[in-house]
């Protein structure tokens, strides 16, 4: 039976395809999921997507969302989805770096959806960093 | 019966009228084609995320999260997004339109988006509450607030429920202008196609298992909702904005085409004056011409 994986991002549907496997990072770790799973429905954290299809794993980088499991489907809603080749490193780093600084330069007590949507930015970017610094050590 | 001189003038100026609904039309094009991509993109997400969250809601308990159910008051909270400027057919007044058809019980509170919504909103004294103004194109972090506003004073207890006005986009000549309730969550349509059909589908094999949620149905909820409301809100502006220029460009393309016709038949009765007056003036110098002899 054939496992449906849907990744949508808020500017495209990024996947939608029959897989094998898939590994998601959720709320309390990382999950693995096959078809036939028990519906479930979790928070995803920012981290590191892997799915299988054919024995090909591919691998993405996630930002937060919503994980949806049905016995047939797994539904991803999440605010990033990079494919691991194409993450640009320096890029990424440039951006973390960016960000800290914005963090630093807003007042403290005051735009807290400024800093928390800064703060996701920061967790965004070091999960796309961890999944290109640990494909490169393999 | 007009001179040439006053049917020339008039031809100037329709002529340069035209030339100016012409440049709108291409800029409105231009920014149509824009405004669609963006509406077109956002869609999925927004659709799964709404078709996701309605059929959780029959699987959970009510109560599980305040945004399910419906508030303790008895006033409903309108949000109406409208364009800016006019200048684009039928739009806002279709807009206004329904909103005055739409029977809503009890008091409503009228929140608002977009300049032409405000005008109409006091023009009907209705009562308004708060005004929203985003620029063109929309930002997120813009319609964020207007969302938070939102689900503040849906958490207050004060309203029923809160819907939404707003022109959804069906494609560049069809635009309708639509009602949707966004809190409690409920089904929302955007971009014409109610496509829930087969989405209702695929959850009631799951429903009659219960859901398991990590690390519970009310964090789960409490972290998703709030970005829910605040995300279809930013895909119903994204759909007014596409609606709006393409309606300009329709206008103005209307116009423009309208303009041509026009310089055309007072081009037809300029040359048939003009003909006339030759034909006088031949008649004239001939009879002259016969009574001398």
């Amino acid at each position: 039976m054939p496992l449906k994986l849907e990744i949508v991002t808020p500017e495209a549907r990024i996947f939608s395809d029959d897989v094998d496997t898939v590994v998601l990072p959720g709320f309390e770790g990382e999950m693995g999921v096959l078809p036939s799973h028990a519906p479930l429905v979790t928070t995803l954290k920012p981290g590191e997507l892997r799915y299988t299809k054919g024995g090909k794993t591919t691998e993405m980088a996630v930002g937060e969302g919503l994980v949806e499991v049905t016995g047939t489907t797994t539904r991803v809603l999440t605010d990033m989805a990079i494919h691991a080749d194409a993450i640009d490193e320096q890029a990424v780093e440039e951006a973390i770096a960016r960000a800290h600084k914005s963090l630093a330069d807003l007042k403290p007590g005051e735009q807290q959806e400024e800093v928390a949507a800064v703060m996701a930015m920061i967790q965004r970017s070091t999960a796309q960093l961890h999944l290109k610094r640990k494909r490169r050590t393999l | 019966m007009a001179s040439t001189r006053d049917i020339r003038r008039r031809i100037k100026s329709v002529k340069s009228t035209a030339q100016i609904t012409k440049a709108m039309q291409l800029v409105a094009a231009a920014k149509m084609k824009k405004a669609q991509d963006q509406a077109a993109n956002g869609r999925p997400y927004a659709e799964l995320l709404n078709k996701v969250l309605v059929s959780l809601k029959d699987c959970v308990e009510e109560g599980v999260h305040p945004y399910f159910s419906e508030g303790k008051g008895d006033k409903t909270l309108v949000l109406v997004i409208a364009a800016d400027k006019g200048l684009c057919g039928a739009l806002n007044t279709n807009l206004l339109k329904k909103l005055v058809s739409t029977q809503i019980e009890g008091e409503v509170d009228y929140v608002t988006i977009g300049k032409k919504a405000v005008q109409g909103i006091t023009r009907l004294r209705r009562n308004l509450i708060a005004d929203f103004p985003i620029k063109d194109p929309a930002k997120f972090a813009e319609v964020r607030v207007v969302g938070r506003f939102i689900q503040e004073k849906f958490r207050s207890g004060e309203y029923k429920k809160a819907l939404v006005v707003f022109n959804n986009f069906i494609n560049t000549v069809t635009v309708t202008p639509t009602v949707e309730q966004i809190l409690p969550v409920n089904p929302v349509t955007l971009g014409g196609k109610r496509n829930f059909g087969h989405a209702i589908e695929t959850p009631s094999t799951a429903a009659g298992s219960e859901y398991t949620f990590e690390p519970d149905a009310a964090t789960v909820f409490e972290s998703v909702l709030p970005q829910y409301v605040n995300d279809t809100i930013f895909q119903m502006v994204l759909e007014s904005r596409a609606s709006e220029h393409s309606s300009r460009m329709v206008a103005m393309k209307n116009a423009t085409d309208n303009a041509k016709q026009m310089v055309k038949d007072l081009s037809l009765e300029y040359n048939k004056l003009r003909q006339a007056a030759i034909t006088n003036e031949l008649l004239e110098i001939t009879t002259a011409k016969m009574a001398l002899e």
